[in-house]
């Protein structure tokens, strides 16, 4: 019985092939981008603002609100401003950590910073955040007690505390794709461009940068596609500082259709952000 | 390429600032969990155990666990079907809209968390007139979770390569034995790594989760955020926080302990 079951996939490829994708697309076509879809349409629709309903005519309402209304502009702005920030901030950490991991560090040293480099990741994201309002706290935090004696004061909670919360959480996003980048890139070639006579800026400038831009552009994918939506730390550490998040999530039980326009804003932004880098190859080497 | 003296120091304290900027933080939660204040005013006062036992007998925190250990159990599971059919589809067979589907794969990780979270409540709620519960999680945690599980199996296939599938069928093996017997035990390893990853990922979500559950459900993450700002359940918070702090070193330790692998270091 079982072995002529075998039998009749062997010989029949296609079925055997349609068989292992239907459960999958089915749940990632027909739910997920179903879910997109219908929720782009949602975009265009408009709310009964006496009973909460959502009504379901298409209109440009929202849209027009979220172009003229110079609140939500602002907002837009903010993040995007937020996102670059953190994406900057983590690839300038990451590069010479990672160079050192991968480069200078010796064997043993190098499993176990690599280690401590992941661990973070597998630690909470609340709990990250959570850490950060004890750090940052205003007069009392631990950065005031550790770094106040030599004149650095924390500051408090707000645009640059949500900066250093997000580039904390997201660090290690940017680490591991240049460092994976840093092993691949073979020790003769700097080398080469050192006997050469290039000096080192030089050789980072025109061997190593290049070589690692498609990783680099890999961390920031995730850098700047997770600050882009979050909401949660704003709450924790912004203060009364809002983001993109932020207009969207209180929305969403109030005027589900606005909060769907919002969220187009990310949508769009990543789709022309990997449109961008679609070439550099960074895709592949997540 | 030589790297002189100085910057080799500078290139030493900039990975020491890298992991204080990364450990310090930590080491406050873990530190906070014993602080007697209630407000965790630092440096604290004086230690404290107290919280650790009251933490222990509290129920929110034992039932937030069980959510989200059947979520995370679900998803992982489901995902784990879902990604491995797909990664044997995508390595094994050529056919159109291949590249497509690896694609479609990384989207959910790829778009912000609250886009994934308010597209599948809207089509819950909206479309469908599912109202949110258990259910809706485990949905919204599987579409995430696939992509982690796909990676970790497709890149398996592709290192064992097919010819032992082959010299097993040569040899009068049918499909569903060599399955068992041949391609499973090569790609249990990296089927086990990648429901860890989906369990550990649908473990720390907050955001799908806050989108998908119902108000009765509250997972580990939401009971968290829930209590965060109640100074009674502060103290409780940084327990749990201190926990997962702590069960997070977990994979240092096995890395320790693992390796045995050959690995080439730095040469500079």
């Amino acid at each position: 019985m079982l072995k002529s079951i075998s039998t009749w996939f062997h010989n029949r490829p296609r079925v055997r092939l349609a068989a292992l994708l239907v459960a999958p697309l089915f749940w990632l076509v027909v739910a997920y981008l179903g879910a997109l879809a219908s929720l782009l349409v949602t975009a265009f629709y408009t709310i009964n603002t006496f009973t909460g309903n959502v009504i379901r005519t298409f209109n440009l309402g929202n849209f027009q609100e979220l172009f003229t209304n110079p609140s939500y502009r602002n907002v837009v702005v903010r993040t995007l401003g937020i996102a670059l920030s953190v994406t900057i901030i983590c690839t300038l950490l990451a590069l010479p950590m990672a160079f050192f991991m991968a480069k200078i560090a010796k064997p043993r040293t190098q499993k176990v910073l690599v280690a401590l480099v992941l661990t973070p990741l597998w630690a909470s994201y609340l709990v990250k955040i959570y850490a950060w309002r004890t750090m940052l706290e205003p007069n009392s935090g631990v950065i005031d007690w550790l770094l106040g004696p030599i004149g650095i004061h924390s500051p408090g909670f707000g645009f640059a505390g949500i900066i250093i919360g997000l580039s904390y959480l997201w660090l290690p996003y940017m680490i591991l794709p240049i460092y994976a980048g840093f092993e691949r890139l073979p020790n003769s070639l700097l080398d080469a461009s050192g006997d050469l006579g290039a000096k080192n800026l030089y050789t980072l400038r025109r061997v190593v940068l290049p070589i690692l831009f498609p990783s680099i552009v890999a961390g920031s994918m995730f850098t700047f596609s997770l600050s882009l939506g979050d909401y949660i730390t704003a709450t924790i550490i912004g203060g009364k500082l809002q983001m993109l998040g932020n207009v969207v999530y209180q929305n969403y039980s109030l005027n589900l259709p606005f909060a769907a326009t919002m969220s187009m804003v990310p949508i769009a932004i990543m789709g022309i952000y990997l449109w961008a880098v679609r070439r550099t190859g960074a895709l592949t080497s997540l | 390429m030589t790297i002189s003296r100085l910057t080799r120091y500078a290139l030493i304290s900039l990975m020491r600032v890298g992991l204080a900027f990364i450990y310090i933080p930590l080491t406050v939660v873990v530190v906070n969990s014993f602080n007697v204040s209630r407000t965790f005013s630092w440096p604290p006062k004086d230690f404290t155990t107290q919280w650790w036992s009251k933490a222990i007998e509290n129920t929110g925190v034992r039932e937030a666990l069980k959510w989200s250990f059947t979520a995370g159990l679900a998803a992982a599971g489901l995902a784990l079907v879902l990604g491995t059919c797909i990664a044997f589809a995508v390595s094994k067979y050529s056919f159109f809209g291949r590249e497509t589907i690896s694609l479609l794969v990384v989207l959910p990780i790829s778009l912000p968390g609250i886009v994934t979270g308010i597209a599948l409540n809207n089509a819950f709620t909206q479309d469908l007139g599912i109202s949110t519960g258990m259910f809706t999680i485990i949905v919204g945690h599987t579409t995430f979770c696939i992509v982690v599980v796909y990676n970790n199996v497709i890149a398996r296939l592709k290192r064992i390569g097919g010819s032992l599938q082959e010299a097993s069928m040569d040899l009068g093996a049918n499909g569903i034995t060599t399955f068992r017997l041949i391609t499973l035990p090569n790609i249990a390893g990296a089927l086990f790594a990648g429901a860890i990853l989906a369990f550990g990922l649908s473990f720390d979500e907050i955001v799908v989760t806050t989108f998908t559950a119902g108000p009765g459900i509250q997972t580990l993450p939401i009971w968290i955020y829930n209590n965060l700002f109640r100074p009674n359940q502060a103290p409780i918070v940084n327990v749990v926080a201190a926990t997962l702090i702590l069960f997070s070193l977990l994979p240092i330790y096995l890395s320790q302990k693992l390796s045995g692998d050959s690995n080439t270091g730095g040469r500079f």
